[in-house]
């Protein structure tokens, strides 16, 4: 590790902006006396226009001259002006007085007193919270390696492999069969990807595996897999083993696992006539289209097909659990493809296409009408039975009509769904190891075969693959993250992470490999991935006082943090996201972040003054995540929303890094409640760090007992879940949490603190 | 049915088998764009006469392709359909629906399969037949036709109830009572039925029916 860059002797300033009307509703003089006294500030200026160029310079003199290594602005919020207060070299912290208390105290003077002491209290928070501070010095890594691993040679794959390369970076393209391609090799044809839309193309599949094939930067190893993966972001070391048995080693700084899918398994449908003869899935038909290579498409048993009918949503979109429950969003543009291999080489051939409700997402209206228009029949119903043989036939309930119906057909084609090829489900593996290390030999069996399907075969604690989501695909948030996947440096790409066409694949796979160039460069200069992207503080932790609780190993959402060999938590600061997870899980408190910590948080809760009971003047905590919450304060301040001015906001974060201390020590403090404004939690999760909220949640639903020994009422701590649009509600939540405090009147643990 | 009638259906169920789809592509005006509907349903919904007739166009479009022959043929549907063209206006794939709504009408009737005794359609013979006979509508003898449509008793019934507004036209000189004697004609009446009759063998000839 490099040596801190902050000097021996720390010199604390604070700047008071009296800008925007702050000197007008706030006495800023007062403000600066309290810097100085309380604060223990060396040096304290206000000015009236602080983020303008000679307010800046005043800061960056005092930096240069009177070796300033510690500076608290008290001015507008964290998120405003970030531009303008940006020193490098010096650890800062910032006082909201602008969106925090200007803004959101009511007008007037019979509020001037409480504005007053909101404003003065952020003053000794922000003054408090800087002198806890360090500035992060990043962990520079001389050896970090640049070249990206791909997993996968299919269009997803094949698309990341070569637009990697397109970069400048190195490739290493791993494919378990002989051949590149994946499903998309197996194809007659594809959707259409180009205006107008109307015709099938070719796949473009020889083209691109030609391209990789001549390209010096990528490596490829076909037939082969992943034996073992271990090490973090910017240092992955891989061990690729041929069918042959042979092994080799390669380095890389990221990973794209681009693995794709399987066709839902048709001996599963038997009454969609699976197994049945004349009952092909797509796949199976792509195979007889290939054969007839743009003849007379012939069935198994030689008999040119007159007519055919697709039944869509096969054993997809199930509602009765049996089958997948999800909708695999490429098979009804496929069936509109294959219904067009036979109408192209045959007008005359029947084509019907049995469907629920067509769904062709992207331009694939387009190639809808175009097959409408050669004469493709859509019927919209559901089948219920399909029988196979020399003529099949398919019962139907008409939609439209709202009858039984038949018809019969040389051939049927199931339109079955994709299953994700993601590895080992987690939630399957855990408790196979904790039986396992438990002395269950049938366990230990299971785990080997387990250990076997998986994908990555990651050398992580929390096992070998990436954590699955929904129905069994790679997690990843498809708004806000999408290829993001709780291994940090690791990135999902193509139907493995979600059911799509081949063009969303190549879509998904451009994206991911920027992710992944960004992992490698970030990596390197030791600054944090997505989403505190350049943070260059990482967790460290004191670990004589560690009592190897393996909390902060299992609640970390990205697996970043293993067990050495004595069984103390061994930081992988490559593979870490900066939450603070861990830090909040820590019940002794030895983890911490330069710049975050148990003290800077804790130090801003104790710095607030509570004033006696007989003042009727509560104090309420606020803990926002700095991602979504504190933003929607900030905006509740933009629109001139009044709350409360007994809250004290201090921004986390993520709720999942607020530790214990802080709650119980705001309530000894005289504290009259602590909210926490979290993001949402769940299936529908929007935790910048997946699984912060969720663990927030749970903690303080234990909190009871604590409160409880207190002698306090479990109302004194509430949890929120809010979105970043929800700034009139974090007023409301505000202002009615007060009333009802109020009603439950003051804290009695006041005047103990 | 007529013999000529009779043979013309024969001949489209031989020619067409089960592909009632073709049939409509091939007779009827616009029904090559019948295959272009998605079934969305806004036709439906958009039909003011909606919940007034047997099938709506989007199930008349579904029959067709599910093979239905007799049952569209046979709908009162086409013949309860105003003409105020919301669906066509609002058809997402702009299918003429109207237009094609008339032509299975025409088709049906052509074919004597249109529903017997269905009121629109009914209506709209007997005011076929009053025109082409003077070239010129009788209004007189179009409105008792119509009220003795159904036998001599309901005939008076409905015409004394209409007494009132038949004086009233009668005194605005808006019914002409001399009508009734076969009222009066268009010039020339040779040549305005040699037009209609040279219309119905062009079109005869279009579509495939020899008289």
């Amino acid at each position: 590790m490099n040596a801190p860059a902050t000097p021996v002797t720390p010199k604390y300033a604070a700047y008071i902006c009296s800008g925007c009307g702050i000197g007008d509703a706030m006495k800023v003089g007062q403000l600066e006396n309290i810097a100085k006294k309380e604060g223990k500030m060396a040096l304290v200026k206000s000015h009236p226009f602080l983020c303008n160029a000679e307010g800046v310079q005043t800061i960056r003199d005092d930096i240069a001259n009177e070796q300033v290594t510690h500076v608290c602005i008290a001015a507008c919020s964290r998120r405003a002006k970030t531009e303008a207060f940006q020193f490098d070299g010096v650890a800062m912290s910032r006082a909201n007085l602008r969106e925090g208390v200007l803004w959101v105290v009511a007008a007037g003077k019979e509020h001037d007193e409480v504005r007053q002491e909101m404003a003065a209290d952020y003053v000794r928070m922000g003054c408090a919270e800087v002198k806890k501070m360090k500035q992060p010095a990043g962990n520079v890594k001389e050896a970090s390696s640049k070249r990206i691993l791909v997993v996968g040679g299919g269009m997803s794959g094949m698309t990341a492999a070569l637009e990697i390369a397109d970069t400048g970076y190195e490739v290493v393209l791993v494919e378990k069969s002989g051949a590149l391609g994946g499903m998309a090799a197996n194809l007659w044809k594809r959707q259409p990807f180009k205006t107008p839309y109307a015709e099938a193309q070719d796949t473009g599949v020889a083209e691109m595996a030609a391209r990789i094939a001549a390209n010096p930067l990528i490596t490829l190893h076909l037939n082969s897999t992943i034996a073992d993966t271990s090490g973090a972001p910017g240092r992955f070391v891989i061990q690729v083993a041929q069918e042959s048995g042979m092994v080799s080693e390669e380095t890389v700084g990221a990973i794209v696992q681009a693995t794709g899918f399987t066709p839902y398994d048709m001996a599963k449908l038997p009454e969609l006539g699976g197994g049945q003869t004349n009952v092909v899935d797509q796949a199976g038909l792509e195979a007889l289209a290939k054969q007839a290579n743009g003849g007379a498409i012939k069935r198994e048993d030689g008999k040119e097909v007159s007519s055919v009918v697709f039944v869509q949503c096969a054993g997809q979109r199930d509602t009765t659990g049996t089958h997948l429950s999800y909708c695999s969003g490429h098979c009804c543009g496929t069936s509109i493809k294959q219904a067009m291999y036979f109408k192209d080489q045959n007008p005359d051939i029947d084509t019907v296409v049995m469907y629920q409700d067509l769904r062709v997402p992207g331009m694939g209206e387009d190639f809808y009408r175009s097959a409408q228009q050669k004469g493709v029949i859509f019927s919209k119903g559901k089948a219920s039975k399909v029988t196979g043989g020399d003529s099949c036939a398919v019962t139907f309930k008409d939609l439209i009509l709202d009858e039984e119906n038949t018809i019969d057909a040389d051939l049927v084609v199931l339109a079955t769904g994709q299953v994700p090829n993601a590895g080992v489900d987690l939630e399957a593996w855990n408790p196979v190891v904790t039986a396992a290390e438990g002395g269950d030999e049938a366990a230990k069996a299971q785990r080997i075969v387990m250990h076997g399907t998986s994908v990555l075969k990651l050398n992580y604690r929390q096992g070998p693959d990436v954590p699955q989501f929904k129905h069994g695909f790679a997690d990843s948030h498809f708004i806000c993250f999408p290829y993001e996947t709780r291994r940090t440096g690791i990135y999902a790409a193509g139907p493995v992470r979600r059911p799509m066409d081949i063009l969303q694949a190549t879509d998904d796979a451009t994206g991911a490999a920027l992710k992944a160039i960004q992992a490698v460069e970030n990596a390197s200069l030791g600054r944090a991935a997505h989403p505190r992207s350049g943070d260059l503080s990482f967790p460290t932790a004191r670990l004589e006082g560690c009592t190897q609780c393996k909390r902060c190993t299992v609640e970390c959402p990205f697996g970043a943090i293993d067990e050495d060999e004595k069984r103390f938590p061994k930081f992988n600061e490559e593979r870490c996201r900066r939450c603070g997870t861990c830090m909040g899980a820590c019940p002794v408190r030895v983890i911490s972040f330069e710049n975050y910590s148990v003290d800077t948080v804790g130090s801003q809760v104790k710095a607030v003054e509570v004033p006696e009971e007989d003042e009727e003047k509560p104090r309420i905590l606020v803990l926002a995540c700095e991602n979504d919450a504190y933003p929607a304060l900030d905006m509740a301040g933009m629109a001139r929303m009044n709350y409360s001015a007994f809250v004290r906001v201090i921004p986390v974060r993520c709720l999942g890094s607020v530790n214990t201390i802080w709650i119980t020590d705001a309530l000894n403090g005289g504290y009259d409640g602590v909210m926490m404004m979290g993001c949402k939690k769940g299936d529908e999760y929007q935790c910048h760090f997946v699984k912060g909220s969720e663990l927030a949640h749970y903690r303080m639903s234990k909190i009871g007992d604590t409160l409880k020994q207190m002698g306090l009422e479990p109302e004194r701590v509430v949890t929120q879940e809010v979105a970043i649009t929800d700034n009139a509600r974090v007023v409301k939540l505000i202002n009615d949490y007060v009333a009802e405090l109020d009603k439950l009147g003051p804290s009695p643990m006041k005047g103990f603190g | 049915m007529t013999i000529n009638q009779n043979a013309a259906n024969q001949a489209a169920v031989e020619r067409y088998r089960n592909n009632f789809l073709k049939e409509v592509e091939a007779n009827v005006e616009e029904g090559h764009m019948v295959k272009m509907c998605m079934q969305c349903g806004v036709c439906a919904g958009s039909c003011p006469l909606g919940n007034a007739w047997e099938h709506s166009p989007q199930k008349i479009f579904m029959m067709i392709r599910a093979g239905k022959r007799a049952e569209v043929l046979g709908s009162d549907s086409m013949f309860m359909c105003t003409s105020c063209y919301n669906c066509m206006v609002r058809c997402p794939r702009q299918l003429p629906i109207t237009h094609i709504m008339h032509g299975l009408a025409n088709y049906a009737h052509r074919l004597g399969l249109a529903p017997k005794g269905q009121p629109t359609r009914d209506f709209a013979t007997l005011f076929w037949n009053n025109a082409i006979k003077r070239g010129r509508v009788n209004e007189l003898m179009l409105t008792l036709r119509h009220y003795f449509r159904g036998g001599l008793v309901s005939g008076i019934k409905e015409a004394m109830g209409m007494q009132s507004i038949g004086l009233g036209l009668l005194l605005a000189k808006r019914l002409n009572p001399m009508e009734i004697f076969g009222g009066h004609g268009v010039k020339d009446l040779k040549g305005f039925h040699a037009i209609i009759a040279k219309a119905k063998e062009i079109e005869d000839r279009k579509k495939g029916f020899t008289a």
